[in-house]
């Protein structure tokens, strides 16, 4: 009887493999795998060359995966997790859940260059102030004449408690201001309409013309150049330099498929998949494309300058910073 | 009173309410152990930040409660003495605002009286909507409408020939509230501020996006921060569990104002009231009436409105959305329907309790519904993810954790909406059926059923509503299988489709009017014989 179990799990384990292809899961947010997002053409592409099935689990947004990532340890089904910024990447290192990527990074094109063993980048973008050109004929053309300007010309922005846009903020004023960041937000207070607890309620505030400014990323306009035919709202260029924001993906050391982990990872920074970025997840590619990008990316904003705070930097000061920007803003 | 010693076989409830309070309890208390037992995050938090946190949560709790409950009640009052074209209409509305996506409402109300707003076009003077002021303005919008219509149920129990005695002896508007309204509304009132009070602790997106600024924080962030940016179960838990005592206490003060069981007389009753006094200036009521039906409906219409714009050629073909719609209609049922069978036997035997005076027993049964509303859904959706996270794949039970939490937090006001007319049963129909021998499935099917039929359509409808709205706990879970209709609207707002969300809104909302007219239309033939 045992001898004939045994066979049979021989003869299964044999043909299994077969005929269903191996299943590389990938945790990303849910703008990733809606229709009109990367997600089904990056799907596609890789299952053509790899002979797998690839099956997206689709969280709120970074800080979704990792939590999910953290409450489910060792037992995640997660191979590769795509979606992380660099703000997030030193708490997702010390949860020591992430193999390396062990990829060629030659090819890797973001601003300020890249060598974190762990994380690969799969596109970036800079934070902006995004404007009404139909309302504001001179917009601010630095960090410190948005924080001094008019304080009828509202702005709105993101909490930085809540979301990765409004921390962007809370570290470009750090980055320009240092500690006098605080005297700086109590100034910009009077220009702030209100603080939203995502990019969502943000940019539709401003989109229903509430306010003229709204703070969201140089590619925005890309969107509206491409899709919606109007060049209304544009970014503002701000001498002191622009905030980077890095989109990142890993590997999961629980992985069972860490070669197929790699090959994904290998096919992230390739043009194939480089390609659909820029006008399904409206960022700048992290590697090069096959064709220049559409006319409207080179109307963008192109910041000479790039700020970025390290990942460790960002995880040991992120909670003082926040509340320091309370008790300023609160007041 | 004096018979306490020989009725005590009576004072257990039936098994009916302590297999509710056992599902209750077995939806909600692993969750909990779950978050405590869970290893200790980095999380802190400053003792005056939460102090900050928890006066602005209870000054604008409190406000927005007052003002609700005061409005409420006049246009409640109003309601019930006049009758005109469009009133069942118009009551069935009411029970729309509480169904729509928080994030759906805001925008709505910004249209109308944000700074590019509607009516600040016309009306340049009107303070800003950011602040404490559009705080108030979106949750007297939300609530509004659902202290009215739980006010005019209560106001409706009053029997006929009261209001055939107060005409008949002329007495004097004041002196009908006074005889006559106020003790109704006293026995309501606490039930329904309490509710109304704990929906405003814990609103999150309105608080936020409408404050202005972190002047205007909460402890519901602040829960959430916890649970989200410093992944810290514990300290999340820690402060719902604040949040829970600080409502207790209020509640328990609003609960020395409840007057003690008292059996009204059994007379005929009915919405007779309107054709019987026609005494009064009937253009005071009808201001009020147009006025809180404007100010309910205007922003439906603008989510209609600002709806149409959407390429609905398009939209009406993606697959996707009629997937929505199903989704979104399959988990509200089901959840509306868990709501009722868990809250109606809950509500019974704590209604029974009080009539006998064991008030104590019967907050057992009162206090846990009530209270699960103050549990952030999300936080029982990551204790439930915590325990079933190493045995299942992660899509497989989201689904019945999505209909449970749900079903959770429609209770309390499944329960408030059976309540009033629980009341009349327990103080009527017991003794009667007692003499006469009438129990079990008989007497629900031939003397509960009629009377509690209006309140279970009215109850299943707003927790029908409340669910099909719901954002909560859907993302957390994050399965590509369940999508619902308020998944589709945040998803489309994320990705700069905004004109597709307000398409999308406007199919929400256009079908919860249909369910609205839909539920209420459900066994009204017999209604309109009384």
């Amino acid at each position: 009887m045992l001898r004939l179990a045994s066979l049979l799990t021989l003869f299964f384990a044999a043909i299994v493999p077969a005929y269903a292809a191996p299943v590389l899961t990938v945790y990303t947010y849910e703008s990733f795998t809606a229709d009109w997002g990367p997600g089904p053409a990056v799907k596609k592409a890789f299952e053509a060359k790899c002979g797998c099935e690839v099956r997206f689990v689709s969280l709120a947004d970074g800080v979704a995966i990792l939590n999910r990532l953290k409450m489910e340890g060792k037992n995640s089904e997660a191979d590769i997790v795509l979606g992380l910024d660099t703000n997030l990447t030193a708490e997702a290192r010390n949860t020591n859940l992430f193999a390396p990527h062990g990829a060629d990074i030659s090819t890797v094109t973001v601003p300020n260059g890249w060598s974190d063993p762990n994380f690969l980048p799969f596109d970036f973008a800079h934070f902006a102030v995004i404007y009404d050109s139909e309302k504001i004929k001179n917009p601010p053309k630095s960090l410190d004449e948005l924080v001094n300007g008019n304080p009828a010309e509202k702005i709105v922005i993101q909490d930085p408690r809540t979301s990765t846009p409004g921390l962007g903020l809370l570290l470009w004023m750090r980055s320009v201001y240092g500690d006098k960041a605080p005297d700086a937000w109590k100034k910009l207070s009077k220009r702030i309409l209100t603080v939203t607890p995502g990019w969502s309620e943000a940019y539709g505030l401003f989109t229903k013309g509430e306010a003229p400014m709204v703070f969201s990323y140089t590619t925005s306009p890309a969107y509206h150049m491409i899709e919606e035919k109007t060049d209304r709202y544009q970014a503002a260029a701000f001498s002191e330099g622009h905030y980077l924001q890095i989109e990142v993906a890993g590997i999961m050391a629980s992985s069972k498929q860490p070669a197929l982990a790699k090959d994904f990872l290998k096919f992230m920074i390739s043009t194939e998949f480089q390609d659909i970025i820029p006008t399904t997840n409206w960022m700048m590619p992290a590697a090069k494309t096959s064709a220049p990008l559409p006319e409207a990316f080179g109307k963008l904003v192109n910041p000479s300058k790039s700020f970025l705070f390290t990942p460790e930097e960002v995880a040991s000061k992120r909670k003082v910073w926040t509340e320091e920007w309370q008790a300023s803003m609160a007041q | 009173m004096a018979s306490q010693h020989g009725s005590i076989g009576k004072n257990w409830p039936s098994a009916g309410a302590l297999l509710a309070l056992a599902v209750l309890a077995l939806i909600a208390l692993p969750a909990l152990v779950a978050l405590g037992w869970s290893s200790p995050g980095m999380g802190s938090t400053s003792a005056s930040l939460l102090w900050r946190a928890a006066s602005f949560t209870l000054l604008q709790a409190v406000l927005s409660t007052l003002i609700s409950v005061v409005l409420g009640v006049l246009l409640a009052r109003a309601l019930s003495r006049r009758q005109f074209f469009g009133r069942g209409f118009l009551l069935r509305l009411f029970a729309l605002p509480q169904g729509l996506p928080a994030l759906v409402a805001v925008l709505a109300l910004v249209s109308l009286y944000g700074r590019a707003g509607f009516i600040s076009r016309f009306w340049p003077e009107l303070p800003s909507i950011y602040g404490l002021n559009g705080i108030l303005l979106a949750h007297v919008f939300f609530n509004l409408p659902y202290a009215a219509l739980l006010t005019l149920i209560a106001l409706q129990q009053v029997p006929r020939e009261q209001w055939r005695l107060a005409q008949m002896l002329g007495m004097s508007e004041r002196a009908i509230f006074r005889v006559i309204e106020w003790p109704v509304l006293q026995n309501a009132l606490p039930g329904i501020a309490g509710l109304i009070f704990m929906l405003c602790v814990t609103s999150f997106t309105i608080v936020l996006t409408l404050g202005g600024g972190p002047a205007a924080t909460t402890l519901e962030l602040a829960i959430y921060q916890a649970l989200r940016f410093d992944y810290d179960p514990r300290l999340a838990l820690a402060l719902a569990m604040g949040q829970i005592g600080l409502c207790v206490l209020l509640l328990s003060f609003l609960a020395k104002f409840r007057p003690p069981f008292a059996e009204t007389a059994r007379l005929s009753l009915g919405p007779e009231r309107a054709s019987l006094s026609k005494s009064g200036n009937p253009v005071p009521d009808m201001i009020m009436i147009v006025l809180s039906a404007l100010f309910i409906l205007l922003p439906i219409l603008s989510v209609i409105l600002s709806g149409l714009t959407a390429d609905f050629s398009r939209l009406l073909t993606e697959r996707i959305l009629w997937r929505a719609i199903a989704t979104s209609g399959g988990i509200a049922f089901t959840a509306a329907l868990i709501a009722v069978l868990i809250a109606y036997p809950l509500a019974l035997a704590a209604i029974r309790l009080e009539s006998k005076g064991a008030v104590k027993q019967a907050r057992i049964f009162e206090a846990p519904v009530e209270l699960t509303l103050l549990l952030p859904p999300v936080l029982l959706g990551a204790g439930w993810f915590l325990i079933l996270m190493p045995s299942a794949s992660s899509v497989g039970y989201a689904p019945v954790l999505i209909v449970l939490i749900n079903a959770i937090m429609a209770l309390p006001f499944v329960y408030r909406s059976l309540a009033g007319s629980l009341r009349r049963l327990v103080a009527h129909e017991d003794p009667l059926c007692e003499s006469l021998g009438i129990s079990g499935w008989s007497r629900f099917s031939l003397i509960d059923w009629p009377i509690l039929k209006p309140a279970f359509r009215a109850a299943f409808t707003f927790a029908f509503l409340l669910s099909f709205g719901d954002f909560g706990v859907i993302a957390f879970f994050g399965s590509d299988s369940i999508v619902t209709l308020p998944f589709l609207i945040y998803q489309r707002l994320g990705s700069y489709r905004t004109d597709d969300a307000a398409g999308i809104a406007l199919v929400l909302a256009v079908f919860s009017i249909l369910m609205t007219q839909a539920f209420s239309a459900f066994g009204r033939k017999e209604h309109a014989h009384d």
